[in-house]
């Protein structure tokens, strides 16, 4: 593993890159909030983030990552568009041992807050990445969690199905087996039809959970109950959706033959973003298009994701990034911005260097 | 001559079973002094020596290879170290000890019967109450890892480290993760498990330590293991 020196070096170089690309540099805390922002967090950053306390301050962690906090001062204070870059250090705790599991690495990275051309700035992100790393023949995948929220959207059932689905589109084994049962291919729990019917269990009511929210539940499950199921062809179409992938100069063209209504506009901005990155001249032909790309690492970017590996599959992701327009949408309280951007780990970077 | 150190629980049933299993494989474990005094010996075994800790500390033990055999449930293993079985080897299930780390909801749900409710009644209930449903338990990293594989979301972790049944009544809690070998506890604190609630089934199990010291050892290990009946292929 690379020195921290060397990962600094390394990572001072790629901010230069960025303060020339326009960004204005920030440095957010080392201590953020706890309680305001673990929230924000998918499971996996929350159950691994560094929870300390101040005795007269309250719950802080140490810094899992930056996105969350440049948005966040972004929306306090900062005038559009703008273009932000970082170096430093986040935090988490490792639940397996082994290559690329520090609890401690540098993130440098870029960020780009405007609203006029999402499909410039997705392009304008991804050859910044692709330029610098060019050198170190890396794997570059897309995806784009936007089609497969479409795709969800379009189903034909009822909406509290479909924001279920939704809801769980970042944890496949979960959304696999909800669309399953909505499918009608795997049977409601046994007891199901009995409460439904009115049966209720002889036992006193405990707990914070109340009694007019369990019968909110039961109306909803019977509501559901008389809904048709999905279509056995929608689910087929969703899977091969999922199980997309293919070089991204082709990724239109395979989508559409897929035959999914929903997801045409969905297409559309996919190829304006394919354009933008020709015209900077990336070779799309050399990028994948994985269309799940994202789904189980990724919350909280709801659009175009992108990362870059190296060949051991023991490293961690080089660089990961992505469009994360619904997080501004939760963190202005309303007001919302377009934003994309990314992270290259300097310290990933040393060691291929340092390897090559 | 250095000797193989064991690790065995210090007190109370497991300890007793412990040494009946080892009685019944031709080793005398026992405690030595008086009965507040944690020393033991080994007769019928050539360079072994006893060691008593606490169950609960036996999985740091072997894991930092202070003692090369341990005696302790597989459900402290799995929860106290990360990468269990990189760690130790699993040398023999014991056959007590048996305790299920099962997910249980209040009694009164009568719409929650398997993980797929408690997702969505998590997630119900954090738009209600602005709060993660709380999960109390002590098997934070079993739970933890059993409900991301699984996929369930919007819940948060409390410590409880004793008297988790009363956690629910006392709304401390949502939901509970615990041990338990009958349900009688569960049933008396008006608690249900969910049909797909099963965590972990565990058992007492001898593990081996793969960090420690074998230099040397080697020999009496082999003879120790082919008297226990247990695979010395295995470390």
């Amino acid at each position: 593993m690379a020195l921290k020196s060397q990962a600094r070096s390394t990572g001072q170089r790629i901010l230069q890159a960025f303060l020339a690309a326009g960004a204005q540099e920030v440095q957010p805390d080392i201590l953020q909030p706890a309680e305001v922002l673990l929230d924000l967090y998918g499971e996996d950053i929350r159950a691994r983030a560094f929870v300390t306390a101040d005795p007269g301050q309250g719950e802080y962690m140490l810094r899992p990552d930056f996105t969350v906090p440049v948005v966040q001062a972004h929306m306090r204070t900062g005038a559009e568009p703008a273009r932000y870059c970082y170096l430093g250090e986040v935090f988490r705790k490792q639940d397996h041992s082994g290559a690329g599991r520090a609890i401690e690495y540098q993130q440098v990275g870029y960020e780009v807050f405007d609203r006029e051309d999402p499909a410039a700035a997705d392009a304008e992100v991804f050859s910044l990445f692709n330029g610098l790393l060019a050198r170190f023949a890396l794997s570059a995948t897309i995806g784009d969690m936007g089609i497969l929220r479409a795709a969800v959207e379009g189903l034909d059932t009822m909406p509290a199905r479909k924001a279920a689905l939704l809801r769980h589109i970042w944890r496949p084994v979960r959304f696999q087996k909800l669309l399953k049962r909505y499918a009608g291919i795997s049977a409601p729990p046994a007891g199901r039809a009995a409460v439904l019917a009115g049966a209720r269990p002889e036992a006193p009511w405990i707990g914070q959970r109340s009694a007019q929210e369990m019968d909110l539940r039961i109306k909803l499950l019977q509501e559901e109950a008389q809904c048709p199921p999905v279509a056995a062809e929608d689910v087929a179409r969703l899977d091969a959706l999922f199980a997309l992938s293919c070089p991204a100069a082709q990724a239109p063209e395979a989508l559409r033959a897929l035959d999914i209504a929903a997801i045409a506009p969905a297409i559309t901005r996919l190829e304006s973003r394919l354009a933008a990155l020709r015209a900077r001249r990336i070779d799309l032909d050399a990028v994948q298009f994985d269309a799940s790309h994202g789904r189980s690492t990724m919350e909280y970017y709801d659009g175009f994701v992108f990362s870059f590996a190296a060949a051991d599959p023991d490293l961690p992701f080089v660089a990961t990034g992505g469009r994360y327009d619904a997080l501004t949408r939760i963190l202005g309280q309303g007001a919302e911005i377009p934003a994309v951007g990314g992270m290259i780990r300097p310290g990933v970077l040393a060691d291929l260097e340092a390897g090559a | 001559m250095s000797v193989i150190k064991l690790g065995v629980p210090s007190k109370g049933r497991l300890m007793e079973k412990t040494f009946e299993w080892f009685a019944t494989r031709g080793v005398t474990l026992k405690r030595t002094g008086s009965a507040r005094e944690y020393a033991g010996a080994v007769e019928g075994a050539e360079g072994v020596e006893l060691v008593l800790l606490s169950a609960s500390e036996i999985p740091r033990e072997l894991a930092a290879g202070r003692i090369h055999l341990g005696v302790t449930g597989s459900d402290l293993v799995r929860d106290k170290l990360a990468d269990w079985d990189r760690q130790l080897a699993a040398l023999a299930p014991m056959g007590f000890g048996h305790a299920d780390l099962i997910i249980a909801v209040p009694d009164c749900w009568a719409d929650v019967e398997t993980l797929e409710d408690l997702d969505a009644v998590a997630h119900a209930f954090r738009t209600t109450h602005g709060l993660r449903l709380r999960i109390a338990t002590k098997y934070h990293r079993l739970v933890r890892e059993y409900l991301t594989r699984e996929g369930v979301a919007d819940y948060q972790i409390v410590d409880s480290q004793g008297a988790t049944e009363g956690t629910v009544k006392n709304l401390t809690a949502e939901v509970i993760a615990d041990i338990t070998s009958s349900g009688e506890t569960l049933r008396a604190n008006h608690l249900k498990i969910l049909s797909d609630g099963m965590i972990h089934s565990s058992q007492a199990t001898l593990f081996a330590a793969r960090s420690a010291d074998w230099a040397g050892l080697r020999p009496q290990f082999e003879k120790f293991a082919a008297q226990l009946g247990v695979d010395a292929g295995a470390i």
